[in-house]
Formats: C-alpha cells, structure tokens, sequence
C-alpha cells in the first residue's frame, strides 16, 4: 500500500481520456435507444451504386436520413427514421428503378422513437438499483458503511472505464451501445463487487484475529494473500472470453470485448483501487480521530 | 456405507443421469469389434409422464430462441382511446388470446404472445421463431377485422350506404372455398342462428340491389343480392388469392381484436446469421474450457484435475436443466453459459488457495482440506450473492415496468444466475467429495 498514490495515478491516466471523450463525444447510442429503423441492402450488379446515390433515393421518396455506410462488396446499411414495412417496400422499387438491380433485404429493423427513450430509462433504473442494492448488502455484510462506499466506488471506476473505452471505440470504430451493451455492464459491475468482496473479506478476517496491527498493514497483507486467487480467477475468466472473441460469433463480439474490458479492470480495481480508497479513508478517519 | 460413499455414489448416478439426457438427438452409433457390429442411433428419451390428472411432458430437445433461430420480434401498441379505464387491462388479454388465435392458425410453432405495460401504454410482444413471410404476418396480427355488412340508404345504383346491426359477431364460423364457376377462392361464412335471421332480413329488404361488406371500414366486396338467403350463408367474393383468402378466414375465424393496434417495432433476423454464431460460439466455449482445464492441471496439480472433473459435471448437469425446463437458448445466454463456466472455477480456486495456505502455516493436509472449504465460504456466499442480485435486476421475474422486458438480456440473467447455482453445488460439494474420496494428499 505505500504505492497506493501510484495506483490511484495509474487509474487517473487510463480514465481520464475515456472521460473527456465521453464528454466531448458521448457514446453512439444503437437504435434500441434513439429508435430509428436500420435496413441492410444487397445489390447484385448493380449500376452507379455508391452511399451518396442511395441516400438521395431515400430523401426524395420524403424521408430522414441518418446515415448510409457501405458494410461489404455490394452491402449498404441505411440508419433512417423509423418507417413501416410498406415505405421499405416502396423504398425498394425506387432503388430498384435507380440502380437497375432489385435490392435484397438482409435486416430490418424498426424501432419507434418512445420505446427507445423507454429503453434508456429503464437501463438508468436498473443500473441505479443494482447499485444500490449491492451497496446495501455489502454494507451489511461487513457491518460498516466505509466498506460499501469505497467497493462502491471501484465499481464507479469500471464503469466509467468501461464507457470511456466504448465512447472512444464509438468516436473511431464507430462501435454502438445496444442493450446488450447494457448487460455487459450491469455484469461487470456484479463481477467487480464479486471480486472486490473477496480482498475485504479477508481484511476483515485479519481485522478480527490481529486487531493491534495498523490498518495499512493489514490491507497489505491481506491484498498479498488474496493477490494470487484474484489473478488466477480473472485468467479462467479471461481464458474463456478470449476464446469467444476470437472465434466467437460475430453479433457478440463486442458483448465479448465489454466483458473483457470489464474484467480485466474488476481484477485491477478489487486489488489496487478498492483497497487503497480504504486505507485512505482509515487514515483520514484516524487523523480525525486524534485531534 | 458411509456418508462419502452415498454422496459418491449419487454423484455418480447424476452424471450418467444427465449424459443420457444430455445426448443430442439421434446421435449415431456404428463401430464393429470382429465379427460383432452395431449400427444404430441413440437418442435421448422423451418424458411423457402421467400421474392420473398431472401430466407431465417433456421432449428435451433444446429451444433456440428468436436469435438463434431466425424469426420476428415485433411490439404493437394498442390505442385505447375509446375504452374506459376499468376495461383496458382485460381489452389487452382479450386482444392477446385473439393474436394466439390468429397465430395458431397460421401455423408457426412456439409463438410468443406476451402483454407489456409502460407507463400508460399498453403494448403486445409478439415473437415468430421461423417465420418467413413477415410483412403476411403482420397484416395478420395487425388489422382489427372488423367485419360490417351495410345495405344502401335508397333505391339507386350510385347511392350511398349505411351500416345494418350484422357485424362480424354473428360470424360462427368462417372457410375458403373454391367457387364451382370460376375456380376462384373465395371464403364462405357462416352465421349464428341471430346472425342467420338478421341476413335473411336484410337480403329481402335489399332484392336488387347492393349490400356492401366492409373490412375494417375498407369495402370489400359488394354483392348484388339476388333473393332473400334464409340459409344462414354467405360467400364473400372479392377476386382473392388463394393466401388472402386464407388469411381472411383466419381473421374472421379469430374474431374482430377489441382495440385496434399499431407496430412500433419490428425485428427481423435472419437463421443463418444466428446459425453460425451459434457453432462458432460453441467452439470458442470448448476450446475455453479446455484453456481453464489445462491452466487448473498445471497450476494445482492433481488438485487441479480433481476440479476440471467437478467442472465437466458442471457442464453435463447444466444443459440437461437447459433441457429439462426448458431453457430458451439465445446468443447471449450462451455467452452467459460460457461465462458461468470461468466463475465456476472460481469457488475452486478460492477454496485451493485457502488449502495452500492452511497447508503453509503447518497443518496436516487433510484438516487443511477441510479448514480450507469452511472458511473460504464466507467469501464464496458473499460475493455470488453479488452476482445474483444482478441476474435478478437483469431477470426482471415480476415483470415490472420499470424495468427491462428484452428476451435476450433475460437469456443471458438466466444463464448466469443458473450458472452460479449450479457451480456452487458442483465447486463446492461434488468437489469437496471427489477430495475426500480420492485425494491422498
């Protein structure tokens, strides 16, 4: 724990860009919360196509375009306002009559715009009671408020991680948060409590059996004893979602990569954020204590 | 015997158990040893029990959800402007047994029909595993099917037309037939003996002239009514394809819905897209297994061994519960399964590294082993607990509002939170028994 300042500027440096980008950029929200449709054409031999082309179709036939992007040799994705299935099949013909080629439906996808606002309401929620539960048990369990405040906290600081990364993901990668975004998270932070659980609990421990030794060194003790466990427990995870990344379906694959993200940094903060927090907090309490 | 022998033993019988449930349907069995050969398929059971009135099915094979398997997830949205209050919630199951009617006839196995309340709004969930035609589908489910019959106001050709008391709720029941002249489809209807009588007055009233039968107030046909028709009979021409036909019949069959609903959301998703995640998943799960295996064989020694068998008992006992309730499978819940697996290991690890240590500060192995189990479950209890209020927020049992309703995240809360149930009986006490039975230190 003499290190503690070093760790605390360790997180300050992988945090801060995620921060500022989340400030200056924001995350790239998927349909399922701006609601919107998304309609996945394929062309074959089709004449002039280019993303430009089609989004002029689409507006003149009257509706809001978001953004056409080519995803493949012949593929375009068209993220518009939300339609019905009648206006894709007018759209259709239109893009039919322009390029000469019938175009193939491979996705469609709408959502109106209420449900997805509804959608980021009821993530909020979720992750505010899941918090607060979790919160609350911890506090129990360990019989003192200072232990679920700062297990807390090192959750707070996988979460804005985790968002940081997928705000600068969303920036440069284009990469959207979706719902299953959203599960990755509240996964990561039950994870990160998991693990944070295991270090103070035997703190705790030592607490009991050695009660004259000075906080600090406890923590460091403790942390010792549980650094082993901890890593071991973050591998066989890590192992099993590196495996998925790499060969796993594409349609998860960045469910996967938040998940990765999100462990990697559970591991990290159970041990060098958690902990030190408390000792601060221990040494302030004492400070106060003395005067 | 004694108590670790019985555990032994009926951990023993669980894992054949669940192997058996565990076989994949019509697995194939050939070899030949001399000149004896066998040349079969074997195959799961199916259950199919029945205890006088309780009966009990099962046919543990395993449901792929609407991602795995291809199909439509679509949300109505139902306008309730012209319904009091106390009558929404029973006009939206009423307008939810009518979508199964309509579903069923349609033939799609594994329909999902569900209510959803937000706020003030309320919504139908309508699931289609496998369904190709969607757009057919949703003008299915959509339309209201108001069915009205209207004569004309007066005596002439180009007059207009005002609506009789015969509706659509004197319908009993409605067929396609084949016109014997034209070899058309056309859907024939017949009505209840009310109905019957309000149609033998109205076609005598209206000798001569038209009687309008209107759809979801759209004319659909309008007849000339030749004589009076005391049969109770009527047949609807309207130059039909064979499918508009059917599909009408469907609606009239079903009934008008009560509300009238609108779609605000439509999904569809293609089988093979979900197919091939789906092996590739499955691979990355068993190439990751086999990673854990080896790491907790090097690193713990036999010790290690001992828990990669726990953990393929793990695996054995958590698709045959996927089978057995069933459990519908979609991508992230498999990715849940997977991960389940690594947090399996873990109760293990946690209870190895408190042994080592026991072991460290000097006391014999077998008490190590034991003192080890005790304390390291404590943490064990504390920080799965963490997990499992997760799961049950992402889970969202009771349905709440306020709360998330997608299949998908609850596939995935599902896995998980069974996933962590399960390892804490194969971490801890199929592992502890392994120990004791067969660990010498």
């Amino acid at each position: 724990m003499r290190f503690k300042w070093l760790y605390f500027l360790l997180s300050g440096i992988v945090l801060i860009p995620g921060i500022v980008s989340l400030f200056l950029f924001g995350l790239k929200p998927s349909i399922d919360f701006t609601g919107g449709a998304l309609l996945e054409f394929k062309f074959e031999n089709a004449r002039n196509l280019s993303a430009s082309a089609i989004d002029e179709v689409v507006k003149e036939k009257g509706f809001e375009v978001f953004s056409v992007q080519k995803s493949g040799e012949n593929d375009y994705l068209l993220r518009m306002q939300p339609i019905t299935k009648d206006d894709v099949s007018s759209l259709k013909t239109s893009l039919a009559d322009k390029f000469l080629a019938i175009p193939e439906e491979i996705r469609f996808e709408t959502v109106g715009p209420i449900l997805g606002k509804e959608l980021l309401i009821k993530t909020i929620i979720a992750v505010v009671l899941a918090a607060g539960f979790i919160l609350a048990y911890v506090a129990w369990v360990f019989k003192n408020f200072k232990f679920g405040v700062c297990a807390i906290l090192a959750m707070f600081h996988d979460s804005f991680l985790l968002l940081g990364t997928f705000s600068l993901f969303g920036r440069f990668l284009g990469v959207e948060i979706d719902t299953l975004f959203v599960t990755a998270m509240l996964t990561i932070l039950s994870f990160s409590v998991h693990d944070t659980v295991v270090v103070y609990d035997r703190i705790r421990e030592s607490q009991k059996r050695f009660p004259q030794i000075a906080f600090e060194d406890l923590a460091n003790k403790a942390v010792t004893e549980t650094l082993s466990r901890s890593l071991n427990n973050s591998l066989t995870i890590i192992f099993m979602l590196l495996a998925l990344f790499l060969l796993g379906g594409e349609t998860i694959k960045w469910f996967v990569v938040a998940l990765l993200i999100g462990t990697i940094s559970g591991t990290y903060s159970s041990t060098f954020t958690a902990v030190p927090l408390l000792v601060v907090w221990e040494k302030i309490e004492r400070k106060r204590e003395n005067k | 015997m004694n108590k670790k022998r019985i555990l032994l033993w009926f951990i023993i019988f669980l894992t054949v158990f669940c192997l058996v449930i565990d076989f994949p349907k019509d697995f194939p069995l050939k070899f030949s040893i001399g000149k004896f050969s066998v040349d079969t398929k074997i195959s799961h059971p199916r259950i199919d029990l029945n205890f006088g009135r309780i009966k009990f099915k099962r046919d543990l094979e395993i449901k792929k959800g609407l991602d795995l398997e291809g199909g439509a997830h679509l949300v109505f949205q139902a306008d309730m402007k012209d319904i009091p209050f106390e009558n929404r919630n029973s006009a939206i199951e009423a307008a939810k047994k009518n979508i199964e009617r309509r579903i069923n006839f349609f033939g799609i196995s594994e329909p999902v029909v569900q209510t959803a309340k937000s706020g003030e709004d309320y919504r139908l969930i309508v699931e289609l595993p496998g369904i190709e035609d969607i757009n057919r589908a949703i003008d299915l489910i959509g339309s209201t099917a108001q069915l009205e019959f209207w004569e004309q106001v007066e005596a002439s050709p180009s007059a207009g037309f005002k609506p009789t008391d015969l509706t659509g709720k004197d319908l009993k029941i409605s067929q396609v037939r084949f016109d014997p002249n034209t070899g058309q489809p056309v859907v024939s209807l017949n009505f209840s003996s009310e109905g019957g009588k309000k149609f033998a007055e109205i076609t005598s009233r209206n000798v001569g002239r038209i009687v309008a039968i209107y759809l979801d107030k759209k004319i659909i046909s309008t007849p000339v009514v030749e004589e009076p028709i005391t049969s109770g009979e009527a047949i609807i021409k309207g130059n039909f394809t064979l499918q508009e036909a059917k599909d009408l019949s469907i609606k009239l069959n079903a009934g008008a819905l009560p509300v009238p609903i609108k779609i605000i959301e439509q999904r569809n998703i293609g089988a093979t897209l979900g197919r091939e995640s789906v092996q590739k998943s499955l691979k990355a799960g068993m190439i990751g297994l086999l990673m854990v295996a080896l790491f907790m064989g090097a690193y713990y020694g036999k010790l290690g061994l001992l828990a990669d068998l726990a953990l393929v008992l793990y695996g054995l006992i958590t698709l045959a519960i996927y089978k057995f309730i069933p459990v519908t499978l979609t991508l992230p819940g498999i990715a849940g399964f997977i991960l389940s697996i690594g947090m399996a290991v873990d109760s293990n690890i946690l209870i190895f590294e408190r042994m080592k240590e026991e072991q460290r500060s000097g006391k014999p192995w077998q008490i190590a082993m034991e003192l080890g189990f005790g304390r390291a479950w404590d943490s064990i209890r504390d920080a799965n607990i963490c997990t499992l209020i997760t799961c049950f927020i992402l889970f969202n049992p009771f349905n709440w509002g306020f709360l998330n309703v997608s299949g998908m995240v609850r596939g995935f809360a599902l896995t998980l939170g069974l996933g962590i149930f399960i390892s804490l009986f194969t971490g801890i006490v199929v592992t502890r028994t392994l120990l004791r039975v067969f660990y010498k230190g």
